[in-house]
């Protein structure tokens, strides 16, 4: 089991509290990750990952176990803590703006 | 009796004002989608239960979202713009040319007829019409790949299409105007478009006749009279009287004919409003005294209208989408300002009293009269 963490504006526009959880195949990478969130909550298109190109929004982030992967390959397969659901996949705003 | 519902957008989210047909009480409820700047919020004409909002953020992009039930509750609607086509460049700031790309929508206009069509305004300039309540965006190409399009250049605030106007006439026939390409009209419902910008004149740009490149602010028009129209440029109060084939200078007395909003007096077509800003580089009003000026001879001779409004050490902006005007009798006038004041006059702007003071910065104000 994945466990995902978004921030709190993704929280409120997918109507969850908490941490998401998604059961996924191996091999498990960060867009497979993104994929099965954006299928469960289609109101998160574009708020991730842009519409057009695929690419991680500017300000978007992606942390694991205590490891900043947002510039890693998004076929990248996840940490082993994260796929066996020890640690959580954090997906935050960047600290940007006031 | 019928009431009334404010719809405003702000920095930080959006609020609805409500108030019965007197306009003197008011409930204001929000924040909805708190945080995010909500560029426009706007009712369908033919279903006032029917709202669309468009929410967005630089972290997270853009967001529609639609209500069915007044405002009480949202649904997440499409946000899939795409440009159609080859996509092409525009002109940058340096004069550079750059790949479109979308950043947010500025202006929600939803169709006079049919509450599931609603026409969208991009930046990078772009024009989008959905038929199916908000979930899927089309883009309507002719607009953007105008043969003026890779001329065009941003204003200060990006290069964003900020104003649809829906003729009530001429069905087929839209107005739109984008910061700093100017104005067009389309006859055909948005398939092609004609520059409508002979008059206007701008020291901002090398040749003042050039068909494009005038920072056109905003315009309004009355619904019985479709082929005059009133605008806010970036300096000079303009109008015309024949569609947009010629525009001419109707500032007259005001004190500075630099600002934003236009908007025109319900049940008179020559009664006109606008808020003057001291300068292009000193957004704020002029003396530090927050007037609406009104004309009530389609320009040209203009009142100031400060009964109410602050008159000392005032210095809001009032954005282009700020000012809207109710169908009621008095006619009800509404601003709102980046302090976050509210503004509305009963009586066609003799007076002015604050619906609420304290939101974050107004990016938008819509007014609903409801049954």
């Amino acid at each position: 089991m994945i466990r995902i963490i978004l921030p709190a504006h993704l929280k409120n526009l997918a109507k969850v509290t908490g941490e998401v959880n998604l059961e996924l195949p191996e091999p498990i990478t960060r867009d497979a990750v993104l994929d099965a969130i954006e299928a469960r909550y289609p109101m998160l298109l574009g708020t991730i990952r842009d519409r057009q190109t695929g690419k991680r929004r500017a300000f978007i982030r992606f942390y694991a176990c205590e490891e900043d992967l947002s510039n890693e390959p998004p076929e990248t397969p996840l940490p082993k803590r994260v796929v066996e659901g020890d640690e959580p996949f954090i997906i935050l705003g960047a600290m940007a703006g006031g | 009796m019928s009431g009334v519902r404010v719809l405003v957008g702000t920095k930080k989210g959006a609020f609805t004002l409500t108030s019965d047909g007197k306009r003197g009480d008011w409930t204001v409820d929000g924040p909805h989608f708190g945080g995010w700047e909500i560029y426009h919020i706007n009712g369908s004409k033919v279903d006032p239960n029917r709202i669309y909002a468009s929410q967005s953020s630089g972290w997270f992009g853009q967001v529609i979202q639609r209500s069915d039930d007044g405002g009480k509750t949202w649904t997440t609607a499409g946000n899939d713009f795409a440009y159609q086509g080859e996509v092409g460049d525009h002109l940058w700031y340096d004069g550079t040319p750059r790949p479109w790309e979308f950043k947010r929508i500025w202006h929600l206009e939803p169709s006079l007829d049919d509450p599931d069509t609603v026409y969208a305004g991009a930046e990078d300039a772009a024009f989008y019409l959905s038929t199916d309540a908000g979930q899927n965006w089309k883009e309507l190409t002719g607009l953007r790949q105008h043969k003026t399009g890779a001329s065009w250049q941003p204003g200060a605030g990006g290069l964003c299409l900020h104003t649809i106007i829906l003729d009530p006439v001429n069905k087929d026939r839209i107005f739109i105007a984008i910061s700093a390409a100017g104005a067009f009209r389309s006859d055909d419902g948005g398939e092609n478009w004609l520059p409508i910008n002979k008059g206007l004149r701008s020291r901002e740009i090398p040749d003042e006749d050039h068909e494009v490149g005038h920072c056109v602010h905003r315009i309004a028009q009355h619904p019985t009279r479709p082929d005059t129209l009133f605008m806010q440029k970036h300096w000079h109060v303009m109008r015309t009287d024949d569609a947009g084939e010629q525009w001419t200078k109707v500032s007259g007395n005001l004190p500075s004919d630099f600002g934003f909003p236009i908007a025109v007096h319900a049940h008179e077509p020559e009664t006109v409003y606008v808020i003057p800003i001291k300068s292009d580089s000193e957004h704020y009003p002029p003396e530090g005294k927050l007037r609406v000026y009104r004309s009530r001879t389609g320009g040209n001779e203009w009142e100031a209208l400060t009964n109410g409004l602050p008159q000392s050490d005032c210095y809001v902006n009032i954005y282009r989408d700020a000012m809207a005007v109710d169908t009621l009798d008095p006619c009800g006038i509404y601003f709102g300002t980046t302090g976050g004041q509210v503004y509305h006059s009963a009586d066609g702007g003799d007076s002015w009293t604050p619906i609420v003071r304290d939101l974050p910065a107004v990016l938008s104000v819509e007014v609903q009269v409801l049954p």
